[in-house]
């Protein structure tokens, strides 16, 4: 009765206080301008189960899709345990599945501890590829001490549970065979069954490690889901809206700027009256407010990964643009202004902001536009829009492109052309 | 900034056929006549002495081929891609809508053109602005015309047992989905079509692409293009094929970076086309 107690008195605030921060980050995504991705349900769900669930972008890298999703199959799957625990935890039974699935528990179980095991050497494997292989992608200007120790703290807390999850099985399954209490024959622990022998064969003993696990394991879940919100981890909650709402135009096309379109229709013919009279506004972004909700949500999916980086043509020969630095500067500089209006108030603005304080001029007009990063991403981020639109501001706020821009953005002005050619020269190449 | 290519007369005319004839849509209004197909040539395909000769190419498929088709001529105006890529929508959007102003005047229909970039532009975002037309790249064009049997890829220039790599365009392979057309053509070549480790959605860009053709590169440690043509080099090709005019001028400087001009070809396709037909 007293564990039950507990249980709710670590469960309720865990949960409570995890459904806060999801709700903050939904705030801040939502402080994005309106953009409607909500056409073509069909081909958005097809996108989600192919590319989120299905993995269908992982493979271009075999090695790093497999470990993947040994993690990710193992995550849902031990899910289903994690039920079996809460229930368990709520109303103080032990195991209650084996008692309605009796012999499909065994096979279950079975299921678990395989994936646990798959999921302790993934992990391990992914720990070794980051500290020991050093492979490049994992680092870069922007993998600090904080996304680098980040990774490292999901592997080895993901470890950790599945340790004490096979532990716990391993007691547990040695109490089974000595009939002890509760702990009724409930399957064949295949992984764990072989760990068994290694434990100490006296029953009190062994219960004190089958419980002393198995609330560390719910503790440590607990910790982890209100960690996730804080973490490049978060991922495993957002890729699935993040691919539903995708691009499902072809990359090449890029969106038209609807207030852009009247002012230049009025300019071209002195008789247009337009049909809706958008607000002027601003062009292109300065700040993370001047973004698309998509574009947050995608700061916040982001789990730099580095796919994007390492195919980026200005970034292998050595510039500064990095696709992945401009989904983190993203999603830091959004939640820097999500923490002032909890503190300051809505109206409230600090002298930052995502272009200059904390992304580069220098870097946004490296991009070669080529869509490398935006093919490569596991979870369909598009860093190009950003550099879009923070290259708007720039040219169509502030006139300061590059002299050498402006130098085209005037040969196409005067001679429809973006060199200094006449156009009356256009057709001399068929009189050759 | 790069600046567009100039080549010695004597390398530009090889071929030994018919006399070109380039109708423009003006004439053909005066004439009553309303051709199948228009072809915009591009800013590069009108100026860009290297890409004037890939633009003459594709007119002589067109006319070799008996399809019906014209030019704008001094009516064509940049579709204000690097514009757009650069960040000014205002003057994208002045170009685009003149060129839809120019093309819907001539109640056109269906457009083949010689740049990816344009053909990217023109498909994706003049239908947004009012323009709505049937747009193809030349290398699909080819594809068709071989698919149908009026290329047949004889009485030219043999390609048997050369080595060729094809570097695919960013704004015709990831922007459009368009890998297979280029390689088609050149699969028709009995050649030995060997393909670079960065190909087809995971290409890598040639570096002009986002309006870099028009500036200078960021402080690197090396060009785009030169990391592009090592790889090229890298296959032991004979023939770099190529279907864009700017990633035609990146490569070609890429081989003059190394010095590699003797040993190492770059062609468009429709370059490879007509010299493999002969026309």
């Amino acid at each position: 009765m007293i564990a039950q107690i507990v249980f709710l008195l670590i469960l309720a605030p865990a949960v409570y206080l995890f459904s806060k921060n999801v709700a903050k980050i939904r705030r801040n995504i939502l402080l994005g301008r309106d953009e409607n991705r909500s056409d073509n349900a069909a081909l958005r769900w097809k996108t989600l189960v192919k590319v989120a669930l299905g993995q269908s972008k992982m493979v271009k890298r075999p090695i790093a899709a497999i470990l993947h999703f040994c993690i990710y199959i193992g995550f849902i799957i031990v899910n289903i345990e994690v039920l079996e625990i809460i229930i368990d935890g709520i109303i103080g039974s032990h195991r209650i599945f084996s008692v309605f699935l009796t012999g499909f528990y065994g096979l279950l179980i079975g299921c678990f501890e395989v994936l646990a095991l798959l999921v302790l050497v993934a992990c391990i494997g992914f720990l070794c590829r980051r500290n020991i292989l050093k492979l490049k992608r994992f680092s870069g200007v922007e993998m600090t001490v904080w996304p680098k120790s980040d990774a490292n703290y999901i592997l080895i807390a993901e470890i950790l549970l599945m340790t004490a999850f096979l532990t716990m099985n391993a007691a547990d399954y040695q109490l089974q065979l000595l009939h002890f209490g509760h702990y009724i024959q409930a399957g064949s622990f295949p992984v764990s069954g072989t760990l068994a022998p290694l434990l100490p064969y006296n029953a009190s003993t062994l219960v004190l490690i089958e419980r002393g696990c198995w609330w560390f394991h719910i503790c440590g879940i607990l910790a982890f889901l209100n960690y996730l919100p804080y973490s490049k981890h978060f991922h495993i909650i957002l890729a699935f809206p993040n691919t539903y709402y995708s691009n499902l135009n072809p990359k090449g096309k890029f969106n038209n700027m609807a207030s852009v379109t009247n002012e230049v229709r009025a300019m071209l013919d002195p008789a247009f009256v337009p049909e809706t009279s958008t607000p002027p506004g601003s062009f292109g972004a300065r700040d993370v407010t001047d973004l698309t909700w998509k574009n947050l949500m995608e700061a916040y999916t982001c789990t730099e990964c580095g796919r994007c980086t390492s195919v980026c043509p200005a970034n292998i020969t050595g510039k500064l643009l990095s696709p992945r630095k401009i989904m983190m500067d993203t999603r830091d500089r959004v939640t820097e202004v999500g923490n002032n209006i909890d503190k300051q108030g809505i109206d409230f603005k600090d002298d930052k902001s995502l272009l200059d304080t904390y992304i580069t001029r220098e870097e946004i007009w490296a991009c070669t536009s080529c869509n490398a990063c935006v093919e490569a991403c596991p979870v369909n981020i598009n860093p190009l829009e950003i550099i879009v639109e923070l290259r708007q501001y720039i040219v169509m706020e502030e006139s300061q492109a590059p002299a050498s821009l402006n130098n085209m953005f005037g040969n196409v002005e005067n001679n429809g052309a973006p060199w200094k050619y006449s156009n009356a020269d256009r057709l001399n190449w068929a009189e050759e | 900034m790069l600046q567009p290519d100039t080549i010695k007369k004597s390398e530009m005319e090889n071929s030994k056929s018919e006399i070109l004839h380039v109708p423009t849509m003006a004439q053909m209004v005066a004439d009553g006549k309303q051709p199948e197909i228009l072809f915009w040539v591009g800013c590069a395909g009108s100026f860009d002495e290297r890409a004037q000769k890939i633009t003459r190419d594709i007119c002589k498929i067109l006319q070799h081929v008996g399809i019906s088709y014209a030019v704008l001529g001094t009516e064509e105006s940049c579709t204000g891609d690097p514009a757009k890529r650069a960040g000014n929508e205002f003057l994208f959007q002045m170009q685009a809508l003149t060129n839809i102003q120019t093309l819907n005047g001539y109640n056109i229909k269906k457009i083949v053109t010689g740049c990816p970039h344009c053909f990217n532009t023109i498909k994706n975002e003049y239908p947004g602005l009012g323009g709505n037309y049937d747009v193809i790249h030349h290398t699909q064009l080819i594809q068709q015309l071989i698919d149908d049997g009026k290329l047949k890829t004889e009485g030219g220039e043999s390609f048997k047992g050369k080595k060729i790599t094809y570097h695919d365009p960013c704004y015709l392979g990831r922007g459009n989905g368009v890998y297979e057309a280029p390689r088609k053509a050149l699969e028709t070549l009995d050649a030995e079509l060997v393909e670079m480790k960065r190909c087809r959605s995971n290409g890598l860009c040639c570096g002009a692409g986002g309006a870099q053709m028009f500036k200078e590169p960021e402080k690197g440690t090396q060009d785009i293009n030169i990391e592009r043509i090592q790889e090229a080099i890298g296959t032991n090709a004979q023939v770099v094929a190529a279907a864009c005019p700017f990633c035609m001028t990146m490569l070609r400087d890429g081989i003059k970076h190394f010095e590699k001009e003797q040993q190492i070809e770059v062609l468009d396709i429709a370059e490879i086309t007509v010299r493999a037909n002969g026309l």
